[in-house]
Order: C-alpha cells, then sequence, then structure tokens
C-alpha cells in the first residue's frame, strides 16, 4: 500500500463511477483499455515478430542437429555393416580359395602317386613274367634231364637184373609210360 | 487505511496523457504494471536466448519451455492449424501469467483484479474467434451451433443453447480471471489485516497470536501462486478450445 507514486499522483475519488468499488470505476476503464491495447499490441509485437521466432530457430536448430547427428550415426552405421560384409565376404572368399588349392593340390599328388603306382606295377609284372619264364624254362629242363637220368637209371636197373643191357627204345617207352602215369 | 482489503485494487493517476472528447487518458498504476509485465516478458525470452547454445542455461531452459509449453497446448487443442493463433495466445498466457505473478508481490498492482481489462482480453478472444471462423468458413461456421444428429423437434432449444452458450463465452471467460485474482488478493489482505487488528487490540498476546493468519497467509500465498499461473493457463487453453472451434466448426 506504500506505492511510491501514492503520494504525487491522484486516487479516483470513491464516489466516482459506480461506487467505491475500484474495478466498477468505470471512469478509470478509457485509460486502463487504452493501455491495455498499447501494452498488448507492443507485447504481440515483440513476441511474434522477435522473441518467438527467436526461441523457435533455438529449438529448430538443436532439433536439426539432432536429427543431422541421428541421421550420420545411421550413415556410419551402414558403413560399419558395409565394411563388416566386406570383411565376411574377404574371408570366405579366401576360405574357399584355401579349400581349392588344397583340392588342386590333393588331386595332383594322388595323380603322380597313381602313375608311380602304375609304373612300379608294370614294372613289377615284366619282372614277374620274366622270373616265370625262367622257371617254366628251368622246370621243362630240368623234366628232360628226369627223363634222361630215368632212361639211364632204368637201364642200369635192368641190365643189373637180367644181365643185358635192354634196347633204347624199350627204355625211352617204358620211361615214357611210367611218365604218363 | 492498511487493513482496506479494497486499498489494493485502487487505480492511481500518475500523469495525464491527452484527451478523447471528454475522457482524460491518464497514464496509471495499471499501465504502469502492464508495461512492467511487457518488459520483464521480453527480457526474459530475449536475455535467457542470447547465447543461443546449443545446451541451454537455466534462463534459456525456462524462456524454451514458456515456448513449448504453450506450444504443445496449442497444437493438442487447436491442431496444427491453430499455429497461426500461437503467437496470440502465447502473449496471453505470458501476459496474464506475468502481471499474475508480479501481482503476487506485496505493495504491487495486479492488473487481472479489474474486469475491464480480463473482459477487454476475453472479448478479443470473442471477437478473433466470431470474425475468424465467418472469415474461414462463411455462414458454415454457424454449423457449429447446430449439431448433428439431433433430433428437428428440439433443434430450436438446443441451437438456442448453443448460440447462448457461445455469447456467454466471454462473460465467464473474463469474470472467471477476474474473479479468482480479486477474491485471492482480498483474503491475503483480510488474513494480513488480522495481523494488525489483534496486534493492536492484544499487545503482546496479539501479535504473538498473530502468528496464526501469518500461517494461513503463508499457505495462502502458495495456494495464490498457483492459481496465478492456473488462471493464466486456464484462460490460454480455453482460447485454444474457443479457437478450435473457428478452425473446425463441425461439432
Amino acid at each position: 500500500m506504500a506505492e511510491p507514486a501514492h503520494k504525487t499522483g491522484t486516487e479516483h475519488p470513491a464516489e466516482g463511477g459506480h461506487g467505491g468499488f475500484p474495478p466498477f470505476q468505470s471512469q478509470t476503464y478509457a485509460s486502463q483499455l487504452i493501455w491495455l491495447v498499447v501494452a498488448f499490441v507492443l507485447l504481440y509485437a515483440l513476441m511474434a515478430k522477435w522473441a518467438l521466432p527467436r526461441v523457435g530457430a533455438i529449438l529448430e536448430s538443436r532439433q536439426k542437429r539432432i536429427d543431422d547427428d541421428i541421421a550420420a550415426a545411421g550413415a556410419l552405421k551402414v558403413q560399419s555393416d558395409e565394411a563388416v560384409a566386406a570383411y565376411e565376404k574377404a574371408l570366405a572368399d579366401a576360405r574357399a580359395r584355401a579349400q581349392a588349392i588344397a583340392n588342386e593340390t590333393r588331386e595332383t599328388q594322388a595323380a603322380a602317386a597313381e602313375v608311380r603306382r602304375k609304373s612300379l606295377e608294370d614294372e613289377l609284372n615284366v619282372k614277374l613274367a620274366d622270373a616265370e619264364k625262367t622257371i617254366a624254362a628251368t622246370k621243362t629242363a630240368a623234366m628232360a634231364n628226369v627223363r634222361g637220368i630215368a632212361e639211364d637209371a632204368a637201364r642200369a636197373i635192368v641190365e643189373r637184373l637180367i644181365g643185358t643191357a635192354p634196347s633204347d627204345q624199350a627204355v625211352t617207352a617204358a620211361v615214357a609210360d611210367a611218365l604218363k602215369r | 487505511m492498511a487493513a482496506d482489503p479494497i486499498h489494493q485494487f485502487r487505480i492511481i493517476d500518475l500523469f495525464p496523457v491527452a484527451h478523447i472528447g471528454h475522457t482524460e487518458i491518464v497514464f496509471t498504476n495499471s499501465a504502469a504494471f502492464m508495461l512492467a509485465a511487457v518488459v520483464v516478458i521480453t527480457a526474459f525470452l530475449i536475455i535467457g536466448t542470447a547465447k543461443r547454445s546449443l545446451v541451454p542455461s537455466r534462463l534459456q531452459s525456462a524462456a524454451e519451455l514458456s515456448y513449448e509449453f504453450v506450444a504443445t497446448t496449442v497444437r493438442s487443442t487447436a491442431g496444427s492449424e491453430g499455429m497461426r493463433f500461437f503467437p496470440f495466445v502465447f502473449t496471453l498466457f505470458m501476459f496474464i501469467l506475468t502481471v499474475n505473478m508480479i501481482g503476487l508481490i506485496p505493495y504491487t498492482f495486479t492488473v487481472t483484479s479489474h474486469i475491464i481489462v480480463t473482459a477487454a482480453l476475453a472479448i478479443t478472444v470473442f471477437l478473433t474467434v466470431l470474425l475468424y471462423g465467418l472469415y474461414r468458413h462463411g455462414f458454415h461456421f454457424f454449423n457449429l451451433f447446430v449439431p448433428k444428429g439431433v433430433p428437428i423437434y428440439i433443434l430450436p432449444l438446443i441451437v438456442f443453447i448453443e448460440v447462448l452458450s457461445f455469447v456467454s463465452r466471454p462473460i465467464s471467460h473474463s469474470v472467471r480471471l477476474f474473479a479468482n485474482m480479486l477474491a485471492g488478493h482480498i483474503t491475503l489482505q483480510v488474513f494480513a489485516g488480522f495481523i494488525i487488528l489483534m496486534g493492536s487490540a492484544m499487545g503482546a498476546i496479539g501479535w504473538a497470536g498473530g502468528i496464526l493468519p501469518f500461517g494461513m497467509i503463508v499457505i495462502l500465498m502458495a495456494l495464490e501462486t498457483l492459481v496465478a499461473f492456473l488462471q493464466a493457463y486456464v484462460f490460454a487453453i480455453l482460447t485454444c478450445i474457443y479457437l478450435n472451434d473457428a478452425i473446425h466448426p463441425g461439432h
């Protein structure tokens, strides 16, 4: 109530307007209205032209910054995903190549081994055939010798038993007959 | 007399400005507090955003909060089309909030405790709604008074009620704010008066007993702070609802 202006200003008399209650003193209305219009229009202009666009721009720039950052993070994530995919692809390629090299090596090795085995086998077969031939020759020779020995032995035995030597034809026939049996 | 609860509402002439006809236009304490509110609001928003920081300071946070609070209110009640009235609603809300809050400071004057001020604001809203509604929708705007799906025989009654409620809007809109501010300040003044009364009547015991009404003032002060904010908010949100009628007149 100690409004400083109270002393210098003049109060509206209590009996003015519609009575003593200040809000109903109509002679104050014109001044209040005029100043309300002045204050309100001034405030509206300041808000609409200056303060609100300013605050709005700050909020907008922050929102834009956030959106940009999120977009950048998304782009980076795509990039890293791509890098991971490329890495995995390279890994798979390398693995496939290693597999291919291993297979190829294994095949060439197997082929070489097969070739060696074959030549060795052939060699052995040749040797075997040779050996069999030798055996057969030896056997034939031995068989021929056996016949001669048998004939000699038979002639000697017969000579010792009967005192006379049998004819060669008879001994040969007898031995051949015996060998046949 | 200090204990007169009406004294605080007096209009005090500071200096005359002009004459319009027989009426003298005077710069009053009311005008001073209106302009003070304009300065406080502008300073709050401009100084708060002076640095335009990405990470706001407290004051900038508060400035941004007031912006977003009103923007959200307008958008949720009047839709995104209502955002063309955002500066208007923001100005209304901040002006009423600030003069209410300044009025809570002892020895100050509460601009909104005068019916002529709240009535002028309410009529401004009413005319904005009416003129914008007619401008946007022409005579279709009056569909606002004709709800759909109402039987024809009670339609005249419904239309009468709708028109009545529409026309009485500025009255309730203005009286609500005016009466709340007036009653709150009178209550505070009456309880403050009790302290003086008890002190002067009963001496030391009276002054000690004055603690009771003083405690009451503390509680009422908290309540009045809430009311000061709430009435500004109610005024703003009702403005949004009325504007929504102008933008979308179909019920």
